[in-house]
């Protein structure tokens, strides 16, 4: 790498330094957003003993799913943990550790990582067992508890286009968690559609500024469905 | 004659009014987008981050990076936008969304609502659903009034794990539209068909039975 261009060429080089029990932040909503082939290798590196912060874990044969096989997971934060029998087994046996956080929460927990903010107030989860054991704090006659923000080793995600520099615009609903989670991971890797030149992107249009991105590769997209629904007519 | 699923959207959209943002849950709520009157205009927000969501594509229009919060396949409408989830649930928890209709197991005259979790069930978890119950205002329930085997699920308190406390007003089921008002359900509306006795009957929580319940209209 040299000066600004964050544009690496291998899978190895994009991965290289996740080490057995590191924290990876990862974007993407379903298989909506993820970034296919830095989960991939994550596989091909068996490394384990991982924690990962994602709002889904993928299905069986998709994603984040497809560390599940050979038991990579020690941790999950997220949302909502449906559709992966794999991992519904794993949860069952307590081989597998879940952290269930609220949609909301767990993209204000990514955002207040990469924005140096340790911890926030949100009236999510007061009263529910997501509370319990948190600080409560009142303000204007409300109940409020303190939620601690996420930081990662690693952060892994996706986006639509990247410049050299790492600017970023996302596509449709695929920018979901994406954006946080490049910004509360140490070493940020993102996988992008398309690779254009400095000065391609409009200033105007960026989504994401490159400072907050490491490593940027290009890669290929299946682009999974979980739920084709069409109308007829 | 409890209400069909259609009928229950079709209450449920009458709480549309034109101007605005609605957040619906997967399952009957969604439903409810099919009977906007033609001369209101509502703006659908998804919370995995549109506002402006569309019907399902034509097989043809079908994008994998256009889906809503159940990862169905969606369209944009013209005007639609689209945000961050950060921003998505900035924008649930501000309360600026004016009405989110969502599913339950449970509600209780206190207005809480259980909707994630039955425990030692799966537990597949609460995704947006905990941000949506405490940042609205303005949130309808619809569930069904009481199990197959008459088991009430408007409470006196619920038994499962909260999915939030205090924040649910009104409940749309099967069997009535119902308030919360004061620590106690108020009995507003009863479907067709359904008798005032029948709804006391299978509502476990406290109810006030106003003097008049009017019967729900449904033109068909």
């Amino acid at each position: 790498m040299s000066g600004f261009n964050k544009v690496i060429n291998s899978y190895e080089e994009a991965m290289n330094g996740l080490v057995d029990g590191m924290t990876i932040i990862s974007g993407g909503f379903g298989l909506c957003g993820i970034p296919e082939h830095l989960i991939k290798e994550i596989k091909r590196k068996g490394t384990k003993e991982l924690t990962i912060a994602s709002n889904n874990c993928g299905t069986d044969e998709h994603g984040l799913g497809l560390l599940l096989s050979d038991h990579q997971i020690k941790k999950v934060i997220a949302s909502y943990v449906g559709e992966n029998a794999l991992f519904e087994t794993q949860m069952m046996n307590g081989e597998i550790e879940v952290d269930l956080t609220p949609q909301g929460t767990l993209a204000e927990k990514m955002r207040a990582g990469g924005a140096g903010i340790p911890a926030f107030y949100t009236p999510t989860g007061y009263g529910t067992p997501v509370g319990e054991g948190k600080e409560v704090r009142e303000f204007n006659g409300r109940k409020y508890i303190l939620e601690e923000a996420l930081q990662g080793d690693f952060s892994i995600a996706k986006a639509w286009k990247g410049d050299r520099h790492g600017n970023l615009i996302f596509r449709r609903t695929a920018r979901n968690f994406n954006p946080m989670a490049i910004t509360a991971g140490k070493i940020s890797v993102v996988e992008v559609e398309e690779i254009v030149e400095v000065g391609d992107l409009d200033p105007d249009q960026i989504h994401l500024p490159g400072i907050y991105v490491d490593r940027l590769i290009k890669g290929t997209f299946e682009k999974n469905i979980e739920q084709r629904t069409i109308r007829s007519s | 004659m409890a209400l069909t699923r259609e009928q229950l959207a079709q209450r449920v959209s009458k709480e549309f009014k034109d101007g605005y943002y609605i957040n619906l849950g997967i399952g009957i709520p969604t439903l409810a987008a099919n009977y906007v009157p033609e001369d209101m205009q509502v703006v659908l927000q998804s919370e995995n981050g549109i506002l402006g969501m569309g019907p399902f594509p034509l097989d043809e229009e079908v994008d994998a990076d256009i889906i809503n919060a159940g990862k169905q396949t969606v369209t944009l409408i013209k005007g639609a936008s689209i945000f961050s989830s950060s921003d998505s649930f900035a924008m649930i928890r501000g309360g600026h969304v004016d009405l989110t209709i969502l599913g339950a197991f449970e509600v209780d005259c206190q207005g809480n609502i259980a909707s994630y979790m039955i425990p030692g069930k799966l537990i597949k978890g609460m995704g947006g659903a905990m941000d949506l119950v405490s940042g609205a205002d303005n949130i309808i329930v619809t569930m069904t009034h009481a199990s197959k085997d008459g088991v009430s699920k408007l409470l006196k308190e619920c038994t499962l794990p909260l999915t939030g406390k205090g924040c649910i007003k009104r409940v749309l089921t099967d069997l009535a539209l119902l308030d919360i008002e004061d620590g106690r359900f108020v009995l507003r509306e009863r479907a067709p068909g359904v008798s005032v006795d029948e709804i006391v009957k299978l509502t476990a929580g406290d109810l006030e039975v106003p003097k008049e319940v009017p019967e729900m209209i449904f033109e068909t």
